[in-house]
């Protein structure tokens, strides 16, 4: 356990002093000053708007600006996840440390937790930061945004330990882009998937559900999107609901999350087994 | 404690279609500094990451320090530089041998950590970020990091190759230091002369076999006498034996320096004018590129 938490301070030093961290920090302020700013206007332009619109509007701005930052995440994760292996592996810093009395999975461990670590940290303060930003622009407070940013969180955990197994077996940049290609091709398979549902079309819909089945990022993020959604708004705008990429209708089941938990588990393990048997 | 530093069976690795490393089977004794030798592509490095479990073996079996290899605490006393020296960029020198006593689980006090920087030139380094330090104070920092935490056996995979003469000397010196302290050495190096003045034992790899081994006065133990001489007749030549010509000098080996006075004497008797004899020892590089040629040739 000494080991798994020395490898994790080791991960979350290395995110904080490289230019990772900073880049992530200079992208996320001007997300949020954007938003902030485009908040202020959604207020100020349209003073027309009944209070259920412009709740509507503050929802699906919100969700908007939150997948922004689940991008951000995304990919910081992603990129972060490629070095912490393969990359060590490559430029030798591996060797030091694995030809200690290190068992690798626990250093494979290590490395997870400080990116969980960094992951969900970041997620929470930025994801809190702009709650914050709505609040104060629009009064709009979402109606449970713990489990929103948990949700959110989740999915950055998925994605990093997908760009963690990646990394045990290919190079650390194709790993970054593997992982974050495969994540948006599940968002906009979860899109045609919604539309396909719009349209009554069952073999459309069922693309959307396989894709979140076999990586739970854009089932994560959609049940992410309904807690930030006034659940009045629903009953009120339903249509608009229909095949939206930044509104969503369903509820997150229990079994799902299960899902999650169990796949993120299982390529863990998968990435274990496979920096394990790896010759460096 | 009698159970020897380093102990491989029968270690094979084949990489694709090339086998890399084929039965090599070989000890280090406690305390005993053994050079692993051989030309590029022997399997010198992965015979060592073998030993570390950095690489897979396709069979045998290796124990360090009593345990065995398959046991990441057979490390726990093994201190390693290896051939690709990286270390963490963004920490500093002092942090990364804090995070090898670490991973070690050995609690090195702050003093000895920097005393052990000091012995590789670094004391007024510690505090600078690794990322900013040339290669040589990257190796220098390796050698560092494979000393900081009190090793019973140090494997050291080419130790001097970003090194200037200064620098090899130092390692030179840290070499003799380690083994007058009882530290078993593994020295993997293309310096022979390195090897030569440093080790107690030599193990020769050639196309991943141990082509030889054993110990310097073992491989090195024939001398030649380096004569000068004038008038030479076939009935001299016999008398020198198996002997090889440069120019006018012949070159006779000769099992003991005892034998000296009677070659020459013979020689003279033989109407044979001696103008020089100088005993003479083959170095370690000759028997090296015997071996090696001999290799090729069969």
């Amino acid at each position: 356990m000494r080991i798994v938490l020395t490898i994790a301070g080791l991960t979350l030093r290395e995110a904080a002093r490289r230019r990772v961290l900073r880049s992530l920090a200079v992208l996320t302020i001007v997300l949020l000053s954007l938003s902030a700013w485009g908040f202020s206007r959604i207020d100020a332009e349209f003073g027309g708007l009944t209070s259920g619109e412009s709740k509507f509007a503050a929802a699906l701005v919100l969700n908007l600006v939150m997948f922004g930052l689940s991008l951000i995440a995304a990919l910081g994760t992603a990129f972060l996840a490629g070095p912490t292996v393969a990359g060590e592996a490559e430029s030798g810093i591996a060797l030091a440390v694995l030809a200690r009395p290190v068992r690798r999975v626990w250093v494979l461990l290590g490395k997870w937790l400080g990116l969980v670590a960094f992951g969900a940290g970041f997620v929470a303060a930025a994801g809190a930061a702009q709650l914050v930003i709505v609040k104060v622009t629009t009064g709009y407070w979402p109606p449970d945004p713990a489990t929103g940013l948990a949700l959110l969180a989740a999915q950055t955990v998925t994605l990093l330990t997908l760009g963690l197994l990646l990394s045990t077996v290919i190079s650390p940049m194709a790993s970054g882009v593997v992982a974050v290609g495969l994540f948006g091709a599940t968002w906009i398979a979860g899109v045609v998937g919604g539309l396909g549902k719009a349209l009554g079309n069952e073999s459309v819909e069922r693309i959307g559900t396989v894709s979140q089945m076999l990586l739970p990022t854009d089932g994560l993020w959609r049940g992410a999107m309904r807690s930030f959604q006034d659940p009045s708004l629903l009953s009120q705008f339903s249509e608009a609901f229909e095949g939206h990429p930044f509104l969503s209708a369903d509820p997150l089941h229990g079994a799902y999350l299960l899902w999650a938990a169990v796949w993120v588990a299982l390529v863990l393990a998968v990435a274990g087994l496979a920096f394990q048997r790896r010759d460096l | 404690m009698t159970s020897p530093a380093v102990w491989a069976s029968g270690l094979r690795k084949r990489y694709g279609r090339r086998q890399a490393v084929d039965g090599v089977t070989f000890e280090v004794g406690r305390g005993e500094v053994v050079g692993l030798l051989g030309p590029n592509g022997a399997g010198k490095t992965t015979v060592i990451k073998m030993l570390l479990g950095l690489v897979r073996p396709d069979a045998g079996e290796v124990m360090l320090l009593g345990r065995p290899g398959t046991d990441p605490g057979s490390r726990a006393r093994v201190g390693y530089l290896p051939e690709l020296f990286r270390y963490q960029p963004w920490l500093t020198a002092a942090e990364v041998l804090r995070l090898h006593t670490r991973l070690a689980s050995t609690a090195v006090p702050e003093a000895e950590q920097r005393e052990c920087l000091g012995l590789v030139g670094l004391a007024d380094r510690a505090g600078d970020r690794v990322g900013g330090f040339s290669k040589g104070m990257q190796q220098r920092l390796g050698l560092a990091v494979a000393l900081v935490a009190r090793p019973e056996l140090v494997v050291l995979d080419e130790p001097t190759s970003a090194l200037d003469p200064i620098g090899r000397a130092d390692v030179r010196d840290l070499l003799l230091s380690l083994r007058e302290r009882d530290v078993a050495v593994l020295l993997n190096s293309h310096l022979i002369g390195e090897v030569e003045r440093v080790c107690d034992r030599v193990v020769i790899l050639d196309h991943g076999r141990v082509a030889t081994s054993g110990t310097l006065a073992e491989l090195l133990g024939q001398r030649e006498l380096r004569l000068r001489l004038e008038g030479v007749t076939p009935a001299a030549e016999s008398r020198m034996g198996d002997h090889r010509r440069e120019g006018d000098t012949f070159v006779v080996p000769i099992g003991d320096l005892d034998e000296v006075p009677d070659l020459v004497a013979e020689l003279v008797k033989l109407g044979v004018r001696v103008h020089a004899v100088e005993p003479g020892r083959i170095t370690l590089e000759e028997r090296l590129l015997d071996i090696i040629r001999g290799g090729e040739a069969a």
